[in-house]
């Protein structure tokens, strides 16, 4: 048959408790192509993936795989149809080692016995095709997050995946990464595998997709060829109108002559931190950069009292402290939002009220008795200036889309009127539109007086909101560079060379 | 009503479902059932569970499990007697001893679970197999019996001649439970420690200390339900007073809807669950079944209990 769709999707709906959150939605993908699933967040780009693999029910609709009507009723009933999906969070099993990660279900035997020679062989070939040299017999969780979808991406080759599919895969990559993975990816289309790609990245979009399908509020806008496409163009297809102010790069640092507020000096903890300076001042924007594992968000840790240093010393407000637990950093006006949003921020089954209070319940409290009333409006606050999309103030938070459960953490942490605030990726998984909003809301505190410390491996988010930036590089002092300095090029040569081509630069 | 509605009220009301079933069956096939004072005893013999599982609610709803408290009870009620009885100590003395001895139990649990990261089913096994024996030591393992004494009718006394007194602290404990999960802020860190403790411990929840003083309240109840028992039934067995008492609680937990890995604390749940065990025991023992039928009788209930609620993706 001739058909040249993998997938073609017609008429899907969706409700969750009454709440219609897709709208027969038509969604199709071509045979060997990269297709972007585009939208603000909430938009239901991750509601119709988890029908296509089986996760949720539809409430109507036909699903065409391969030329077939499929009814996945389980993740492992897609699978089998041929559709793989790397996640976000590794859904692979971190104490198993890489081999036996790509080969579980289907182990190579040899007179009844698993035959690891053979895995384990097979397995670095399989690797090795997709550019990746690395030992296959040492368990996966002593890899970082880049190899771990790699190996979750050959095990799909391995299954013969048709479609591979990747809800916001490259949100926790570097851009070395990034690159690797699309390398990867190049390899899959030539393969004629085909490529459904997420990602609010919009460089990315126009780097690896072929075309996209935009969704608004669970109904189609439409399709297209990316190339057809301009930046702007895209964004207002995402956000219903005109996208002027939210694609520009537009920078805002200013010169901060403010009392300096935080110093670190000469920092070091396990094998990570080399000895780290930074100095913050009052209201001042500090970026940091570097590649994973540079030492950011590890620097972070060690700040707010979760990890140890081995050396050096934290100053605040020119006296010297120690925190042992965050709950000590929190009392001296310490915040911190990690960039680990499933592990470290979301409490599930809370609800958005109490998921924004809980940190802070003193605001919303009397003798340890919760003021209800209080909570909701500090929750509804919230909800309009960063634009929450959620049913109310009591629907849980892990009903929320990936990009809401976000800004619900950033609201618990902003809420708290720190002095001092470490963002660390603060806009991961959050849509052009609201990333707008929330860099806003940042330089808004910061104008207040609070000081912020922002990680990003987003060169454009440092450019557009930063006073100074910090690079790190392998767990020391790169250089630093200020206003107009800030730019692309200048960081990414001090990530890589530790020098900046021309000019300024120096680390105080 | 579609099948997702349906869903959905089994699964809220799935333990509310399975208590009027078992009230009806009662009704029909055991003799005098529907008589109050048949009521009042049902609340009298699930007094201790229902109060107990009001505390492994709050433990459950941590991520843990405390399966000591029948020890716990073994040491409360003894160390009660002994002091009032044979020291002839003022009842309030003895009973803050006990409630004292008992609560050293639960920080000894909330220690161990909170401050040095020990499996709860394994450190609360500690003094679940020692705590008994701990109790027995007090006495040499004999029962002491206070029958005609002046003390001997309060744990049987009725409000008005008509109430009994346990039916008053059933009510005061599970408000009080359900006051602290509702409105509080212990009750919101203590469910919130159960749903995500490394998220609690970054915002700054004191983790430790809501573990300590959750199991210590757990152990409270305990104490305090075998000093009630003690009263009522005149003697204090350190041998037999809770054997198998903290089954019953889980089994009430889990039937009640609070899952086992911790999270949401449903109050009502539990109570609802206690009483369906106590209503599935009633009916065994008034239709005089044969123990072992019994009790594969009880594993099917909770079985349709769980079944009911379970949560699926929609
Ligand atoms: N299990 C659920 N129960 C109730 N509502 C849900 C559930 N899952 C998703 N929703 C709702 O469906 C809508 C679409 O969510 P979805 O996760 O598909 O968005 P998304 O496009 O992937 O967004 P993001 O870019 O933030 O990941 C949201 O409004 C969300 O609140
Ligand atoms: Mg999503």
């Amino acid at each position: 048959m001739g058909n040249e769709y993998i997938l073609e999707m017609k008429g899907i709906s969706k409700s969750f408790s009454s709440v219609k959150v897709l709208h027969e939605v038509d969604f199709r993908i071509k045979k060997g192509e990269v297709h972007a699933l585009m939208g603000e967040n909430g938009a239901g780009k991750s509601t119709l993936i988890k029908i296509l693999t089986g996760i949720y029910s539809r409430d109507g609709g036909t699903i065409l795989f391969d030329g077939k009507e499929i009814h996945p009723a389980d993740a492992l009933e897609a699978q089998k149809a041929g559709i793989s999906t790397i996640y976000q969070e590794i859904s692979l099993i971190g104490q198993l080692s890489v081999a036996e990660n790509i080969y579980i279900g289907r182990e190579i035997k040899k007179h009844g016995a698993i035959d690891w020679k053979a895995i384990n062989e097979k397995s670095r070939e399989l690797l090795a095709g997709l550019g990746l040299d690395i030992d296959v017999t040492k368990v996966l969780s002593s890899y970082g997050t880049a190899i771990q979808q790699m190996v979750a991406i050959a095990r799909s080759i391995l299954i013969d995946a048709k479609l591979v599919i990747m809800d916001e895969a490259t949100s926790s990559l570097d851009d070395d990464e990034v690159k690797i993975l699309f390398n990867i990816i190049r390899k899959l289309k030539a393969q004629g595998i085909s490529v459904l790609f997420i990602s609010h990245r919009l460089p990315e979009i126009f780097e690896i997709a072929d075309s996209l399908t935009v969704l608004k509020d669970g109904s189609l806008v439409g399709e297209y060829r990316t190339a057809d496409l301009t930046r702007k163009e895209l964004v207002s297809k995402m956000i219903g109108h005109d996208a002027e102010n939210i694609v520009e790069v537009k920078r805002t640092y200013r010169k901060v002559s403010g009392e300096e507020y935080l110093k670190v000096s000469d920092i070091q903890s396990g094998i990570k931190l080399k000895g780290l300076n930074l100095t913050i001042h009052r209201g001042e924007i500090v970026g940091l950069a570097g590649l994973l594992g540079a030492g950011r968000t590890e620097l972070a840790r060690v700040i707010f009292g979760i990890d140890r240093k081995d050396k050096g010393e934290i100053w605040i407000d020119g006296k010297p402290v120690e925190f042992k637990l965050p709950a000590h950093a929190i009392g001296h006006g310490l915040a911190f939002c990690s960039e680990d949003r499933k592990v470290e921020g979301i409490i599930p089954n809370l609800t958005i009220a109490e998921n924004i209070s809980i940190a802070n319940m003193k605001e919303v409290s009397r003798f340890g008795v919760i003021h209800h009333a209080k909570q909701r409006a500090v929750a509804k606050e919230y909800i309009e200036k960063i634009r929450i999309k959620t049913t109310g103030t009591d629907q849980k938070i892990k009903n929320l889309s990936g990009g809401n459960q976000q800004k619900v953490i950033l609201a618990r942490w902003l809420s708290m009127k720190p002095d001092f605030i470490i963002l660390d990726e603060p806009t991961r998984g959050i849509d052009v539109g609201a990333k707008k909003e929330i860099e806003d809301l940042i330089r808004e505190i910061s104008a207040e007086g609070i000081s912020v410390l922002l990680i990003s491996s987003e060169f454009e988010e440092l450019i557009r909101n930063c006073d100074r930036v910090e690079v790190l590089r392998d767990g020391k002092n790169a250089g630093c560079l200020r206003g107009e300095e800030i730019t692309e090029n200048n960081i990414m040569s001090l990530i890589a060379t530790g020098k900046v081509e021309t000019g300024g630069g120096q680390s105080e | 009503m579609n099948r997702e509605q349906l869903g959905e009220i089994s699964r809220k009301y799935g333990a509310l479902i399975v208590l009027i079933l078992m009230v009806v069956i009662n009704a029909i096939v055991t003799p005098n059932f529907l008589h109050i004072n048949t009521m009042w005893n049902i609340l009298i013999q699930a007094f201790s569970v229902i109060v107990i599982s009001m505390g492994m609610t709050l433990v459950i709803a941590t991520g843990g499990i405390d399966i000591s408290v029948g020890s716990t009870m073994a040491l409360a009620s003894i160390i009660f007697a002994k002091l009032l009885i044979e020291y002839e100590m003022s009842f309030g003395v003895s009973l803050l001893a006990a409630l004292f001895a008992s609560c050293i139990f639960g920080a000894f649990n909330g220690i161990l679970i909170g401050v040095f990261d020990f499996q709860p089913i394994v450190a609360s096994l500690i003094l679940m197999i020692s705590g008994r024996g701990i109790a027995q030591q007090f006495n040499n393992g004999v029962v002491i019996s206070f029958y005609g004494n002046k003390y001997s009718a309060i744990g049987t006394y009725r409000i008005g001649g008509v109430v009994p007194i346990q039916i008053v602290f059933i009510l005061l404990v599970v408000l009080a439970a359900a006051f602290i999960v509702k409105k509080t802020n212990f009750g919101l860190y203590v469910q919130a420690i159960g749903d995500n403790k490394t998220a609690s411990k970054l915002m700054g929840l004191r983790t430790t200390l809501v573990l300590v003083g959750i199991y210590v309240l757990c152990a409270f109840l305990a104490g305090f339900a075998a000093s009630l028992e003690t009263l009522r039934m005149c003697s204090a067995d350190p041998n037999n007073i809770g054997l198998n008492v903290e089954l019953d609680c889980i089994a009430a937990v889990a039937i009640g809807g609070t899952s086992m890995s911790g999270g949401r604390a449903v109050v009502w749940g539990t109570l609802v669950g206690a009483l369906v065990m106590q209503l599935i025991t009633t009916m065994m023992n008034m239709n005089n079944i044969f123990y072992a039928y019994a009790l594969v009788i009880k594993s099917v209930i909770i079985i349709i209990a769980l079944y009911l609620q379970k949560e699926k993706e929609s």
